[in-house]
């Protein structure tokens, strides 16, 4: 994690006498363009949607970076950032969906799925070793091989119609 | 029935699967809804109010709409005609909120097609619109005489919507109203 955030925080370091010109010196906002990154990389932005808040070039998303930007230097809490975005743009602005009834399915339906797909494979499994597939088989009225010709009676009517 | 199975599954995937390619994934569901609307006060943008400030306040006690838009918004140019022809049809003020937008540009915009709104104010930072959840405009909200939002519509209204959607909200929001007095 560390690794990931050292290029995205130097880069930021670069940006910020440009950003950062109209307001406060650099160095104090260090901190909170830290969190900011941190916190806006969990963020969706609802423009681009597949963005997150912290890459997203939208006019909506930088809105947004400089409303979380001046709370996160009023002191509140990420918790409470996060709180403010979603009770006006709903669990959609982050990217862990949080654990509800609406969101259950989605959390645990690659568990379901995963848990059906291996009592079908157990199911079968068993059902081989007792033998019950091979029973199906044998059980119909005429053994499988009979019905097809053999290797013999193709060849000898491959010859008869040569002989015609 | 067993050797039907795979096909139940395939069926039951392909119309769960259709089903997700059909929502529009643009519909985000507003939080907003059933959710006191945030009180705001704002310019006002008519050139005859200039100066004047906007408390959404004011409206308490009837319901309005809130529409968002601006000057740079190309959905809005389809939006507008469909806002001329209803405005006269609500019966409820139509509050037209430019959305970060020049002052210049949403005046000319209005002399060019037309005011159809009741009132007009300038959100020039875009600080309301986060408040009432905007992401992208034009946006239409619903609010109940209490100043509860009812309904909020995203993309430009078109009369389907206005007949569909925000009539009945605001029959709805006129009922919530009469159950309270």
């Amino acid at each position: 994690m560390r690794n990931y955030l050292a290029p995205i925080f130097a880069l930021l370091l670069m940006c910020l006498p440009v950003a950062q010109a109209k307001t406060s010196p650099a160095a104090s906002n260090v901190a909170v363009e830290a969190r900011l990154v941190a916190l806006s990389a969990e963020l969706r932005c609802l423009v681009c949607q597949n963005e997150s808040l912290a890459s997203s070039r939208a006019p909506l998303a930088e809105d947004l970076r400089r409303e979380v930007r001046e709370q996160i230097s009023a002191g509140k809490t990420d918790r409470q950032i996060i709180q403010y975005l979603t009770d006006r743009y709903g669990d959609f602005v982050t990217y862990r969906p949080p654990w509800n009834a609406r969101t259950l399915l989605l959390w645990l339906g690659p568990l379901l799925l995963m848990l059906l797909g291996v009592g079908i494979l157990l199911h079968n499994l068993r059902k081989k070793d007792r033998g019950d597939i091979h029973a199906d088989v044998s059980g119909s009225s005429t053994p499988p091989d009979a019905a097809l010709p053999t290797l013999a009676q193709l060849q000898r009517e491959f010859e008869d119609k040569k002989d015609e | 029935m067993k050797r039907y199975l795979p096909l139940i599954i395939f069926v039951a995937l392909a119309g769960l699967l259709s089903y997700g390619l059909r929502l529009n994934p643009r519909d985000i569901p507003s939080p907003l809804i059933g959710k006191p609307a945030p009180v705001f006060t704002l310019d006002r943008l008519e050139a005859s109010k200039r100066g004047e400030k906007f408390h959404a306040k004011s409206l308490l006690g009837q319901p309005w709409v809130l529409n968002v838009w601006a000057s740079w918004c190309s959905a809005c140019v389809v939006e507008h005609p469909v806002l001329n022809r209803w405005q006269s049809k609500l019966g409820v003020p139509l509050v037209g909120m430019a959305y970060k937008d020049s002052d210049d540009d949403s005046q000319k915009w209005l002399a060019a097609r037309g005011n159809p709104y009741t009132v007009v104010i300038a959100d020039r930072d875009g600080r309301v619109g986060i408040d009432f959840g905007v992401y992208g405009v034009p946006e239409t909200f619903v609010i109940d005489a209490q100043g509860t939002i009812v309904l909020k519509h995203t993309g430009p209204v078109s009369d389907d919507v206005f007949a569909d959607k925000i009539m009945p909200a605001l029959q709805q929001a006129r009922r919530n109203q009469a159950g309270v007095k």
